[in-house]
């Protein structure tokens, strides 16, 4: 455990960095399997930490498929503008939207994020993707599932089920945005 | 930020801020549907005491992107010819729960008076009051500005000031509430700013703004210079005779023909020129340095949409009534008009 955790005092580590690895690594051959092949893919991200996620799951897929150029099939998707809770937050400065050079017109979109709960993001994100263009399907990849769900939105690929309580947090940190791999569940303060 | 007044209140912080937004909401105008949900059911209202084409539109195309509703107010045909006051016209609108008033007006200080008074609960951004200041001008020059450079530089701008920067702002200065708010803003971002004017056309008091003045349009250019910023003659504002004649004028104090070329010979060749709108062609910009791929003054219009949307997404999305007022509330010393014999 991390100095970060011990820290916290009351935060426990579910996922390690080795399992983080695992787990998107299953994911990505899922997306393969699911897709029957890499064609068509692209992996957009939801900030902050949807997008090294998406970045990973794509090295992952060039790995297995040398067929496909990481870099190209990743993008981020913001969907700040689009969030139903704008009137009821602090005020949110938007993130950028960047997508791969193809376009998501005919294309399978895999939104990634960190952590799936209440749905309202994912929400958000289909309304930003159907602003952008017209993709021929949209499938759902996060690295935990909370539960909790407020809207009928489900996962296609999964790392980790998480049954949690609504008053716990569940906080992913990624080497990329955090400097370490870990996910942890903190309890109620 | 519950307002936006002036821009000499805004901080670093807050500006960088504003630009930023403004980065992401320029992506928005590149895409087919140009339209983002974030403001729906707020309402906003033009409030213009006074004559714009750009300003007004630049804020109605702002606001509509972000699928807010827009009320379309100016003075000529309404009850304002009529005699009625700011008061009573402020209280309309609040009646009509208007969430953001965007209010242009010929008194110096009327935007302050209608966010301080009380009358209405909306936030009110500054679009130009007299010869005060107009922050949403500032915002996008500097905006323009910084994407200019950042592009030289070959970096992301985001985050980015304008620290080092050397900009000229020439022309009339007295009467020009974009230059006002310019000072001040590229001040906080860090620019190193030069006025140039006629000695007629410098407010009182100048010697104090965060800036050194010239008099001298040729020196300034040739000690180098990252940008210019031509300001428009406002005759419109001008009562008496603050330059001999306006071939004078355009002589010494004009971006002419011959200053184009200087700046070519003077190996300033990423120097940009700067110009708010509406130009008096061939009077304080010539119609060879307005076409010329130096000028931005297109690309300020279309930029400026994106400010402004930057400005009412962050003045109207949250909570306000649970966020604590920062900027924008501050007293703010409105100047006085100049009284001739100071002249």
């Amino acid at each position: 455990m991390s100095s970060e955790a011990t820290a916290a005092g009351s935060a426990r580590t579910v996922l390690t960095a080795a399992d983080i690895d695992r787990a998107l690594t299953r994911i990505a051959h899922e997306i393969l399997e699911a897709n029957k092949g890499s064609q068509d893919l692209v992996l957009l991200g939801i900030p902050r930490r949807g997008y090294p996620l998406a970045q990973r799951l794509a090295g992952k897929l060039a790995a297995t498929d040398p067929s496909v150029t990481a870099h190209a099939i990743v993008g981020q998707l913001d969907v700040t503008m689009f969030r139903d809770d704008l009137a009821r937050q602090p005020t949110r400065a938007p993130e950028r939207t960047q997508l791969p050079v193809t376009g998501i017109d005919d294309k399978v979109v895999v939104l990634v994020d960190d952590v799936l709960y209440s749905g309202r993001t994912i929400r958000a994100a289909l309304d930003a993707l159907v602003d952008l263009g017209r993709p021929r399907a949209v499938r759902l990849a996060v690295l935990v599932d909370r539960g909790h769900r407020e809207l009928p939105i489900r996962a296609d690929h999964v790392g980790k089920n998480l049954p949690t309580s609504s008053f716990e947090k569940v906080r992913v940190r990624l080497s990329e945005t955090d400097g370490a791999d870990e996910v942890l569940i903190e309890a109620a303060q | 930020m519950r307002h936006l007044l002036s821009t000499q209140d805004l901080s670093r912080e807050d500006a960088v801020r504003i630009l930023d937004t403004a980065e992401e909401m320029a992506a928005v105008g590149e895409r087919e549907v140009k339209k983002l949900p974030a403001l729906r059911g707020r309402t906003v209202v033009n409030l213009f005491f006074e004559d714009s084409t750009r300003t007004r539109i630049s804020f109605e195309a702002a606001a509509k992107r972000l699928s807010a509703d827009v009320i379309n107010f100016s003075a000529k045909g309404s009850s304002v010819s009529k005699g009625e006051s700011l008061k009573d016209t402020a209280q309309t609108l609040e009646a009509m729960s208007a969430d953001a008033v965007v209010i242009r007006h010929w008194a110096s200080g009327a935007p302050e008076r209608l966010a301080r008074s009380g009358w209405i609960d909306a936030a009110v951004i500054n679009a130009g009051d007299g010869t005060h200041e107009h922050p949403t001008q500032a915002l996008l020059d500097a905006f323009t500005m910084r994407r200019h450079w950042s592009r030289l530089a070959g970096s992301d701008s985001t985050a980015a000031d304008l620290a080092g920067m050397r900009v000229a702002i020439a022309g009339d200065v007295l009467h020009s509430r974009v230059a006002r708010s310019n000072v001040w803003l590229l001040k906080t971002l860090g620019a190193h700013v030069t006025l140039v004017a006629p000695p007629t056309l410098l407010p009182v008091g100048v010697e104090h703004w965060p800036c050194e003045v010239s008099y001298d349009l040729d020196a300034v250019l040739a000690s180098g210079v990252d940008a210019i910023m031509m300001l428009r003659v406002q005759a419109e504002r001008m009562n008496d005779s603050f330059f001999p004649s306006t071939r004078e004028y355009s002589r010494r104090w004009g971006f002419d023909d011959g200053r184009l070329a200087a700046l070519d010979a003077l190996g300033l060749k990423d120097t940009i020129i700067l110009h708010p709108g509406p130009m008096n062609r061939g009077l304080e910009i010539s119609s060879a340095a307005a076409d010329s791929p130096r000028s931005t003054v297109l690309a300020q219009v279309r930029n400026g949409v994106s400010v402004r949307m930057a400005t009412l997404y962050l003045l109207l999305s949250g909570d306000l009534r649970r966020t604590a007022p920062t900027h924008g509330v501050r007293a703010v010393k409105i100047p006085v008009e100049i009284p001739e014999t100071a002249l």
